[in-house]
């Protein structure tokens, strides 16, 4: 037996897996850092009711739970997006990053970054721009790429899928073009500031991003499951799955719309984190198989999981400095990546 | 096995279908029928729009004139869901880009059809199917290592679990096969072929793409022969088959024969170079 894919594949293990793999990501993030406090510590202090005061009430309650939450929210988002684009193009080299959704977030980010001031400026008004402006341009970037994409790719109503991730390609580059134009542009200080965001990072974590970031991504992660079996379906072909009753083109419009808004929201809070789209599904796939249905939650569940722990790391490695967090995901995710490539016929042997 | 009476309305109906795409006309006014029970093949050559009338006929393309209906429904007004139990597709080889088995791929035709299926009856449902289809030792392998004839009886199967499912919500069914016999052996081509008739006693009523024209004879109530996207000629095999119609539309002079028992005309190849 060469093919080990058998029928019984593992499903409620691997999930109370990834649900402990979330627990301890969750208490290591919330433990670690320049103070330590124990995991006890932490359950009292998250206790409702519980009267903890002082100042690991306030590092738990104030710095680390809100940037966990958006860690969560962030990974879960930019996860499922990977496993929706995968699906929704029938190919699972696909990622938000690919197709120029990140790249137009990161563009109007980059755009706020440099011009903003000089915007201002110009206008008459006061700078500083104020803070709110970046994620919202972010936002609106990510939502202006796809549905740009979209209507490249959309004829008589139909969508190439092929047309799609061609488009996209070429929209990336030309994004990324536009963003190192303005990176020419920059001085000392916004080049900072776009390194920072082009690469990535929980560290601007607020209570206030977290209740900006819920309502935009909790949505999209409570909607995901029921694209399952129509993905499934779309795996066939679109005419194949039209045959089987799924009503292909709003399949293709929610999809997409979902991805739009859980990049654009990940990429507002927390700037262009890449690989956790790419990776997080494929090794997914490996154990529990590509059936949508368990895929996407399972994607959200390790996606979660896989950026809080990259945020302990990116917090640890260099303390009391911070590493961008996209460095981090990229420096896991690539190997990982790759041996999981490596590591499947070896098996076989 | 009962001889239905013939039903008033057709399961389907396709009425002046055209077809035009890039100043093309694919599809030229073709009218035809389905019957509970009957199994049609379509023949033709290559170009002479067999596959876009299939689709015409499975509501995948919007005819440019014409109407296409389901036991008097047009097809544009029933919702996806519905003629899902309606008709099945089993459409020409597919090509997978994720590691689903084989019994996942079936399975897929029996995700969201039909109403009130337990878990146990899905699994009913798709041990037979794979069984019919001779694709239950193939049911844990990766479809993609699977070879084209062993990938078609996979589809085959996740076809026949969509009837199946179906079936609870629509009693009698059309079955659309886009070339089932391409890429399998001899013994899979009967197979697959008996499995169809077998669905046509059950009131099921088959349209078929077929090349082999002997197979097409033995198989079919009737021929429906399409050249240059217009219907020539639909009648049973023995009126169809004649070697004036065989040398205009398919271009070869190959006699026709007839099997002493039960006279079912059949085509002899015959190469025209000497040597």
């Amino acid at each position: 037996m060469s093919d080990a894919a058998g029928p019984g594949r593992p499903g409620a293990p691997v999930f109370l897996g990834l649900g402990l793999l979330l627990a301890v990501a969750v208490l290591l993030s919330l433990g670690l850092g320049a103070v330590r406090i124990p995991p006890a510590r932490i359950v009292a202090i998250l206790t409702p009711g519980a009267a903890e005061a002082g100042r690991d009430a306030l590092v738990v309650l104030g710095i680390r739970l809100p940037r966990t939450l958006l860690g969560l929210m962030v990974g879960a988002g930019l996860a499922v997006s990977g496993a929706l684009m995968q699906g929704l193009f029938r190919n699972p080299l696909s990622d938000p990053a690919l197709v120029g959704v990140s790249a137009g977030s990161g563009l109007a980010a980059a755009a706020v970054i440099v011009l903003g001031d000089r915007l201002l400026a110009g206008m008459g008004l006061p700078g500083p721009l104020p803070y709110a402006a970046l994620p919202v341009a972010a936002f609106l970037g990510g939502l202006g790429a796809t549905l740009g994409l979209y209507r490249i790719a959309t004829r008589a109503g139909r969508t190439s899928v092929a047309t799609l991730l061609l488009a996209g390609i070429a929209l990336g580059a030309l994004s990324g073009a536009l963003t190192g134009l303005l990176v020419y542009a920059s001085d000392d200080r916004q080049l900072r500031d776009l390194t920072f965001w082009s690469l990535g990072s929980l560290g601007g974590a607020t209570w206030t991003k977290v209740w900006a970031t819920a309502p935009a991504l909790l949505p999209v992660l409570v909607l995901v499951p029921f694209l399952g079996r129509g993905l499934n379906a779309l795996v066939l072909g679109e005419a194949e799955a039209f045959h089987l009753g799924v009503p292909v083109e709003r399949l293709k419009r929610l999809a997409i719309l979902l991805v739009a808004v859980a990049v654009g929201a990940g990429v507002a809070a927390s700037g262009v984190i890449g690989f956790v789209g790419l990776v997080v599904p494929h090794a997914l796939r490996l154990v529990i198989g590509p059936d949508h249905r368990r895929l996407l939650p399972a994607s959200a569940l390790l996606g979660g999981a896989f950026l809080v722990l990259a945020d302990v790391a990116a917090r640890l490695v260099v303390a009391p400095a911070e590493l961008p967090i996209g460095i981090v995901t990229a420096f896991v995710g690539a190997p990982v990546f790759l041996w999981l490539l490596l590591g499947k016929p070896r098996q076989d042997d | 096995m009962t001889e239905r009476p013939p039903s008033p309305e057709p399961l389907l109906a396709a009425r002046d279908l055209a077809y035009a795409t890039g100043g093309r006309r694919l599809v030229d006014g073709v009218s035809l029928e389905a019957r509970p029970g009957s199994l049609q093949a379509i023949v033709g050559p290559n170009g002479a729009g067999k596959s876009t009338l299939l689709k015409l006929l499975s509501g995948e393309l919007a005819p440019t004139q014409g109407t296409v209906a389901y036991a008097g429904e047009a097809v544009a007004a029933i919702p996806p869901w519905r003629l899902a139990a309606l008709r099945a597709v089993l459409p020409q080889a597919a090509h997978l880009a994720f590691p689903f088995t084989a019994a996942e791929v079936a399975r897929i035709g029996l995700d969201g059809i039909g109403r009130g299926l337990g878990r146990r009856d899905r699994a009913g449902i798709l041990a037979e199917a794979l069984a019919r289809a001779d694709a239950t030792h193939l049911g844990a392998r990766a479809y993609p290592t699977l070879s084209g004839g062993e990938q078609a009886r996979v589809q085959f199967a996740r076809v026949l679990c969509q009837l199946a499912a179906g079936r609870t919500l629509a009693p009698a069914q059309v079955l659309l096969l886009d070339e089932p016999t391409a890429s399998l052996d001899l013994r899979h081509q009967g197979a697959l072929l008996d499995a169809a008739r077998d669905l046509t006693r059950r009131g099921t009523a088959v349209i078929a793409i077929l090349h082999d024209l002997n197979l097409a004879a033995a198989y079919a109530d009737a021929l429906i022969v399409l050249e240059a996207g217009r219907l020539v000629a639909n009648g049973p095999p023995a009126a169809v088959m004649r070697d004036d119609l065989i040398a205009r539309v398919f271009g070869v002079s190959w006699p026709v024969g007839r099997v002493p028992e039960g006279g079912q005309p059949f085509l002899l190849p015959r190469r025209t170079v000497a040597g």
